[in-house]
């Protein structure tokens, strides 16, 4: 058996497809298990991607994680397109991150997160299928004794065209396994597309609707124990000690283990038991350095950066300082965006089994391979003792991207040799140790010349990076480039308008609380700044708002088109109803352009959000009802943390410890949302996140038109809507 | 032990009475349709029927339930998987993540048997269940559509 150190190196972090990387990829390459990876799985593999059975099955291999988003069905259309087979037959299997060691890679990235999951693997996944097809019509050629280019492939059967004589695709799969790979494939064009562009259903909805899915917290396993735990909550934090006899007899307690420095675990025949004990447990933290740490002394570090001399330029055009020296007028405003948690509705678990032999573990995760990089160092043994099998998740959101919990599932199993234990966090456990959304805040100052025309734009953000935290190989100089998402020069994440000074700058203030990457990113905040802060200046400067974005837009095409589509559709420029106001939002983000028209209104300080139009431009939208899907959800999810969201902190520690003080919308609260989805062509932009950026400004901008109040910190919650 | 009749079949089950229904039909039962999301009656996620009226069974304790009350999961709401507001569900492709639909699900239902033609004011007040993937819209559009076909024969 190989045995092959683990080491990490810079090389080895996968920071997404551009310069700017918001690689959302927490993927760590595992080294490749030899020089001769072994080859297929099974003898009826035609290729890494199809499997296809005598009964004419075809299962599709997904190596991206289905977390809701429905990238299951969209990978597995792209495959069956050039595949030509019948959708019908079409079933579908994750590969283990084990396998992919042991095969050097074959199936990619299993990281799922940054909108990537369709982009960023759309060409090799659609050769896959193509290289099968070709091998299929080789061997039904062969069969039938004719020339290859005589058959053509359509829905899993290959007919010789001149003849009329055609096999079935399982009939020739045996055959179609034991070829060689075509050298080259071309794939089709666009326009031939029969599948890709198709709204077909879901592969997975019915289990989700009988109870029959699966999830981790479902998973049983013979002779498997519950395990309930609680780390310090006060970050930076370890534990001390713990009182174990206190609740040694208590029902079903099998083990009260030490996890590591931070955490205990009570190990039990139920979880409920398990909780249970935990609850009970007299437990004495070292509070550490951080105990200190409040909500108050984080805005002071964050204000401190504001105006502090040592910052990385993200975006630099003209002489800003001259520009606004020399404008008629000058507007300047302040902006703050709070922790967020993840708040996934099925909270972090793992199960795992270790002996001295070989450790698996089952588990919810946007990234399997850096889910098996955790086991591998968690159980103690080579990685090719190690596996993950990867079951769906009950939401992820950027979550499941990190391998906290499953490390420490290993680390309780590993005390309980043979003995399968699965881990669940309470949700006051899954609240208190997110990997929360950055807190930062900015100061805007624009300049205006005696046209109203903006003529210098000076953006400074202070605050928290992601990458510094977790994964500082990825820096720039020191500098964290995903912090200017939708602000950039080119790229992904670039910024919407044109102006002609322009200094965008960030000043690194990390406080003592873990960030990690939450569906969106930093488009989060940075559409709220720049989208609310451009309405002002169209406001100072006497312009419709979406006649003074047109004019900084005219560089800007696509984004262009989104932001007209909406104001087009929501009847921007008519009169709304009596007492509703609109607002618009527009940016560039995940390589996608979204545009939302938001309608509200305001009354006794209520607010309801009537009807949000949101236009989204992905280039190739391969299913349009799935990204309708996702645009819809952006704005529950956009429109929450808005609304309720925001994490406090006090002691060291996060205050919200449940879904009654992390509020969550519900459907009462939710807008009608009229999605258009208008794919121009020509490139793949992602759907599962950039929608959630234009959901909160657009609002916000809507509630400054219906109250004239200007909205610059959140939730809302805190908010009095009564008072102007 | 205590008696429960859950889905139509009479059980017997060994635990401590304040153990929340929610963790005896999942661990003890095995019915794992019904998920835990926060605990606190709070998320709707371990929603389930107690004699026709949705509960959050997370917060009840078990023996506050008699073996004369009918308890119903999502695993017995159909045989198929076909009640109308599942089929719905299934047309409109609703779940994303799917983790909180089976308990949407169970609080549609009660909603739909209390009131087979909700306004949507009637689902604003009745459907409180936290879903973060965000599928309220289309869970709208299942509530009418699954109304409709009720009020069709449940066709």
């Amino acid at each position: 058996m190989e045995r092959v150190p683990l080491t990490l190196s810079r090389r080895d972090f996968v920071i997404g497809t551009t310069a700017a990387g918001v690689g959302l990829s927490l993927g760590l390459y595992l080294p490749s298990a030899s020089a001769t990876p072994e080859m297929a799985d099974d003898t009826r593999e035609l290729n890494a991607w199809v499997v296809i059975e005598p009964d004419d099955t075809v299962i599709i291999r997904i190596a991206r994680s289905e977390m809701g988003q429905g990238t299951l069905t969209g990978l597995a259309q792209l495959v069956a397109e050039e595949l030509e087979c019948d959708w019908s037959k079409v079933t579908t299997e994750y590969p283990t991150p084990g396998r992919n060691r042991i095969r050097d890679r074959v199936w990619g990235s299993f990281s799922t997160g940054g909108s990537r999951g369709i982009r960023s693997s759309q060409q090799y996944v659609r050769e896959g299928g193509a290289l099968a097809r070709m091998l299929l019509v080789g061997a039904a050629a062969d069969r039938l004794g004719v020339a290859e280019a005589e058959c053509r492939a359509a829905d899993s059967v290959v007919t010789h065209v001149p003849s009329g004589r055609s096999l079935r695709y399982g009939e020739v799969a045996g055959d179609a396994a034991k070829r060689a790979p075509p050298d080259s494939v071309t794939l089709k064009d666009p326009r031939d597309w029969k599948l890709i562009g198709r709204p077909v259903k879901r592969l997975d909805t019915h289990a989700k609707v009988t109870g029959e899915q699966v999830y981790g917290t479902d998973l049983t396993l013979p002779g498997m124990l519950n395990a309930s735990i609680r780390a310090c909550p006060v970050f930076g934090g370890t534990l001390k000690s713990f009182d174990e006899a206190r609740v040694r007899d208590m029902p079903g307690v099998r083990a009260v283990v030490r996890v590591d420095d931070t955490a205990v675990a009570v190990v039990a025949d139920t979880w409920w038991q398990a909780d249970t004990a935990l609850r009970a447990l007299p437990v004495v933290w070292d509070q550490g350095p951080n105990s200190a740490v409040s909500s108050a002394s984080i805005a002071a570090l964050l204000r401190e950066g504001l105006d502090a001399h040592d910052a990385f330029v993200g975006n630099r055009a003209g002489d800003v300082d001259a520009a606004l020296a020399g404008a008629a007028k000058r507007v300047e405003a302040e902006y703050a965006y709070p922790f967020q948690h993840h708040a996934t509705m099925e909270p972090m678990n793992a199960t795992a089994r270790w002996t001295h032999e070989r450790c698996d573990v089952w588990c919810p995760t946007q990234n399997g391979e850096a889910a098996l990089q955790a086991v591998v160092e968690a159980a103690g043994l080579p990685a090719g003792q190690c596996d993950v099998h990867k079951i769906d998740l009950g939401g992820g959101f950027g979550r499941r991207g990190f391998s906290d919990y499953v490390t420490q599932a290993v680390k309780i199993a590993r005390q309980l040799p043979g003995t399968p234990v699965k881990l669940i966090w309470s949700r006051e456990e899954d609240m208190r140790h997110g990997a929360y959304h950055p807190i930062t805040r900015a100061r805007l100052t624009g300049g205006l010349d005696a046209d109203g025309r903006l003529v210098g734009l000076r953006i400074r953000l202070s605050g928290q990076s992601i990458l510094a935290a977790v994964m500082p190989g990825a820096l720039k100089d020191g500098a964290d480039m995903v912090t200017f998402q939708g602000m950039l020069p080119d790229g992904d994440h670039a910024i919407s308008y044109s102006v002609p000074n322009l200094l965008i700058d960030h000043a690194m203030r990390n406080p003592p609380v873990p960030p990690g990457f939450w569906r969106g990113v930093n488009i989060n905040q940075n559409a709220i700044y720049l989208e609310c802060f451009v309405d002002e200046l169209a406001h100072a400067a006497g312009t419709d708002p979406l006649a003074f974005r047109r004019a900084l837009m005219v560089g800007h095409p696509r984004s262009l088109g989104v932001l007209n589509a909406v104001a087009e559709r929501a009847g921007w420029g008519t009169p709304a109803a009596a007492g509703v106001f609109r607002g618009l939002a527009v940016c560039k983000t995940f390589g996608s352009h979204v545009a939302a028209c938001a309608e509200v209104s305001v009354r006794d300080g209520r607010l309801k959000i009537h009807r949000i139009v949101a236009a989204t431009d992905c280039g190739y939208a391969v299913n349009p009802q799935q990204i309708e899907a996702q645009v819809e959800g952006s704005f529950v999810f956009g429109l929450s943390a808005m609304l309720y969201g925001g994490c406090t902190v006090a002691g060291g520690a996060v205050e919200q410890h449940n879904f009654d003080t992390y509020r969550s919308m519900t459907i009462a609260e939710m807008p009608q949302v009229e999605a258009i989805v208008m794919p121009s062509g020509g490139f793949w932009g992602g759907v599962g996140e950039p929608t959630i950026a234009v959901a909160a400004p657009a609002v916000l901008n809507a509630i400054f038109a219906a109250t004239g109040r200007r909205i610059r910190e959140l939730p809302l919650r805190d908010t009095d809507l009564r008072v102007a | 032990m205590q008696e429960l009749n859950i889905n139509g079949s009479s059980v017997a089950v060994d635990v401590d009475p304040a153990t929340p229904l929610l963790w005896v039909i999942r661990e003890q039962l095995g019915l794992t349709g019904s998920k835990y999301g926060c605990g606190i009656g709070v998320c709707g996620a371990c929603t389930v029927h107690v004699d026709g009226r949705a509960v959050r069974a997370c917060s009840l304790p078990v023996a506050a339930v008699t073996a004369g009350q009918a308890i119903v999961t999502i695993e017995g709401l159909s045989t198929n998987g076909d009640h109308p507001v599942q089929r719905a569900w299934d047309d409109l492709d609703v779940p994303q993540c799917g983790y909180c639909q089976p308990g949407m699900i169970m609080s549609v239902v009660a909603l739909l048997a209390d009131n087979p033609t909700p306004s949507d004011a009637d689902i604003d007040a009745a459907v409180t269940n936290i879903c973060r993937c965000g599928t309220f819209n289309r869970v709208r559009r299942g509530i009418h559509l699954a109304a409709e076909r009720l009020r069709d024969g449940g066709a």
